[in-house]
């Protein structure tokens, strides 16, 4: 057995007893990535003299005594929506191709000084805008149980190197579900915080209010690991919370006791595939015979939460990524060009005589905007853009992004009431198993109505964890959904903990060519 | 029609993005059957509802008013498209 198939908590006993090197890990995930990740492409970028030196230098900081980070020696892929100091973060867009940030993202910081070995950057949908992974510039990603299939998004690459066992542990950003659904369609566990647990200071913002990071891992108990490293209170985002980080990979080894989970009576209906209810209904089963009591609560305005977010998470959209006009950093148009044309478009006009149009015609400074963000962003990310600057525009304001916006309240409510019955909600990820790649890209709204199990909870603020609970006859991993209130993610968890103590889907892995 | 293509046209410049005729009719096809599912909020009853913003109940973060590092300015314009010692460059605007 490789040493890339084993879990990072695994590892870190291997690596202290010294039957392994950091060396011979990060070898081996490299030689993972080397034999499949040509075909499912998880990776836009692999680090490997990097990952190598770095690997070498924590193997001779451990054969010396010196004090060691909670994951020295284990190797993490980063989704490419985080900054890397002086190494491209692309967004897998255009318009950051070349782009090298002048400071590392908190957690990178986090990650460094805990001595993780950097692998590379993972592949994703376009500035997290998807759930597919199709909408990036560059390269789809394969799911590793169906390279015809999805892997889910937006952090696609990042699950699916995981799944594939081509790293122990991956960061990954969750807006809408963006870890949650590609964790739950590529078999791996994966864990969004609370709002403010993590800093965001830089990540590449898509949705400031809803955007969280959070780590994806073959285990609950590697989640938790990661995440203990990830958390905590950062003076330079001001969103993030000053509250202590518990000992997460302490406590998960505590079961639940007398543990109550409510099953929304809203999710259960139709869209939701029979095999998908069936393994939720199963899972559920597993808890009860844990001891947890189960009942039915409901979740009223869930069917609002789709429509919610998607005004809300554009019009958020279409401010941070008004940053994007070519100016300081990024892409740029073509200036040559661009004034070619706006002459050529100048002349034109005149000879038509068109006043009107002469006077509204752009000038260089706002073509070279319209031009750069043109050529620079891809179609889900303009239309994202048209549907916030619409609805935050005069005259929509209050129908749209403002009626979200107390719609969004009202789910929150919702929530609140349900954890004054209930400790957790559990649930399906996902209405079906990944679809062929391909198949809903050209309607983007069967495209967000996929998401309709996992926007809430960013919605409304919450954690969430999607853990693997089987599969579909064609053999596609299903996930199970478990929401806690606000900084409980230390009973989410234990509960996960719980469920992968008495079953073993988790463990499953799937077979590469 | 949700929308127009005339609409479509005025938002993508408040927007600054530049759609082709094919972009614009394709953008105002799309967003109008997202629009309509839109449509579907009118039916919830906010009445006396407060927007929620956050999730969280943070108001005036601040820090002390006290001068501490910020980026060089050789960082700030590492990446810069076109520069010259101490600023970014951009096209003049003709006329204004």
């Amino acid at each position: 057995m490789s040493p890339a198939d084993l879990t990072a908590t695994q590892l870190l006993a291997e690596l202290d007893s010294g039957r392994v090197t950091s060396a011979e890990v990060t070898g081996a995930c490299l030689c993972r990535i080397e034999q499949h990740d040509g075909q499912i492409k998880a990776f836009l970028r692999v680090d490997r003299d990097a990952a190598m030196a770095r690997a070498h230098q924590l193997d001779r900081r451990r054969a010396a005594g010196e004090p060691l980070g909670r994951l020295a020696g284990l190797p993490v892929a980063v989704k490419d929506v985080l900054c890397t100091e002086g190494e491209p973060t692309t967004c897998a867009s255009r318009m950051l191709e070349h782009f090298r940030p002048p400071y590392d993202a908190t957690v990178i910081t986090r990650l460094r000084q805990a001595g993780a070995v950097l692998l590379g950057k993972t592949n994703m949908d376009e500035f997290a805008m998807g759930g597919s992974t199709e909408n990036s510039a560059f390269q789809i990603t394969r799911n590793p149980w169906d390279p015809a299939r999805i892997p889910g998004g937006s952090s696609g690459g990042a699950a699916a190197c995981v799944a594939a066992r081509m790293a122990p542990l991956s960061v990954g950003s969750d807006t809408g579900g963006s870890i949650r659904e590609p964790a739950a369609l590529c078999g791996v566990t994966g864990l969004k915080p609370t709002y403010g647990r993590v800093s965001r200071f830089g990540l590449v913002a898509f949705a400031s209010s809803l955007d969280q990071v959070g780590p994806l891992a073959q285990t609950a108990e590697d989640a938790a690991l990661l995440l203990e490293v990830l958390a905590g209170y950062d003076p330079k985002d001001s969103t993030s919370v000053d509250r202590p980080v518990p000992a997460y990979t302490q406590s998960i080894h505590r079961p639940l006791e007398g543990l109550r989970i409510g099953l929304v009576r809203e999710h259960f209906g139709e869209g939701l595939d029979a095999e998908v209810e069936a393994a939720v209904r199963e899972a559920v089963r597993v808890y009860r015979s844990l001891g947890a009591a189960v009942k039915e609560i409901s979740l009223p305005h869930g069917k609002y939460a789709v429509a919610t977010y998607y005004i809300i998470a554009p019009c958020e959209a279409s401010s941070n990524l008004a940053r994007y006009d070519g100016v300081h950093f990024g892409f740029r148009t073509d200036e040559r060009q661009m004034l070619a044309e706006l002459e050529a478009e100048r002349r034109e006009l005149e000879r038509l005589g068109d006043q009107r149009r002469l006077a509204d015609l752009d000038n260089p400074l706002i073509r070279m905007y319209r031009r750069t963000r043109s050529e620079g962003f891809g179609p889900e990310v303009k239309r994202r853009i048209m549907l916030g600057t619409y609805a935050l525009s005069a005259g929509y304001y209050d129908a749209y992004y403002l009626k979200a916006l107390k719609v969004r309240r009202l789910i929150r409510r919702d929530y609140d009431r349900a954890f004054a019955e209930v400790d957790l909600i559990a649930g399906p990820v996902a209405p079906t198993p990944a679809y062929p790649i391909g198949e809903k890209i050209d309607d983007p709204l069967a495209m967000y109505l996929f998401d309709l199990y996992t926007v809430s909870t960013n919605l409304a603020g919450l954690p969430g964890i999607s853990i693997p609970c089987g599969f579909s006859s064609q053999g596609l991993p299903i996930g199970l959904q478990l929401q806690a209130p606000p900084f409980e993610e230390e009973r989410l968890l234990r509960a996960a903990h719980m469920f992968q103590q008495a079953t073993d889907w988790h463990a499953r892995k799937p077979r590469l060519e | 029609m949700p929308i127009s293509g005339d609409e479509v046209e005025k938002v993508s410049l408040l927007g600054r993005l530049l759609l082709t005729p094919e972009e614009v009719q394709q953008m105002t096809a799309q967003m109008g059957a997202i629009l309509e599912y839109f449509a579907l909020l009118a039916q919830v009853d906010t009445e006396g509802v407060e927007p929620m913003a956050h999730a969280l109940d943070l108001a005036d973060v601040l820090r002390p008013d006290e001068v501490c590092a910020s980026l060089d300015r050789e960082k700030a314009l590492a990446n810069a498209p076109k520069r010259d010692a101490e600023c970014y460059l951009v096209p003049a605007v003709l006329g204004q």
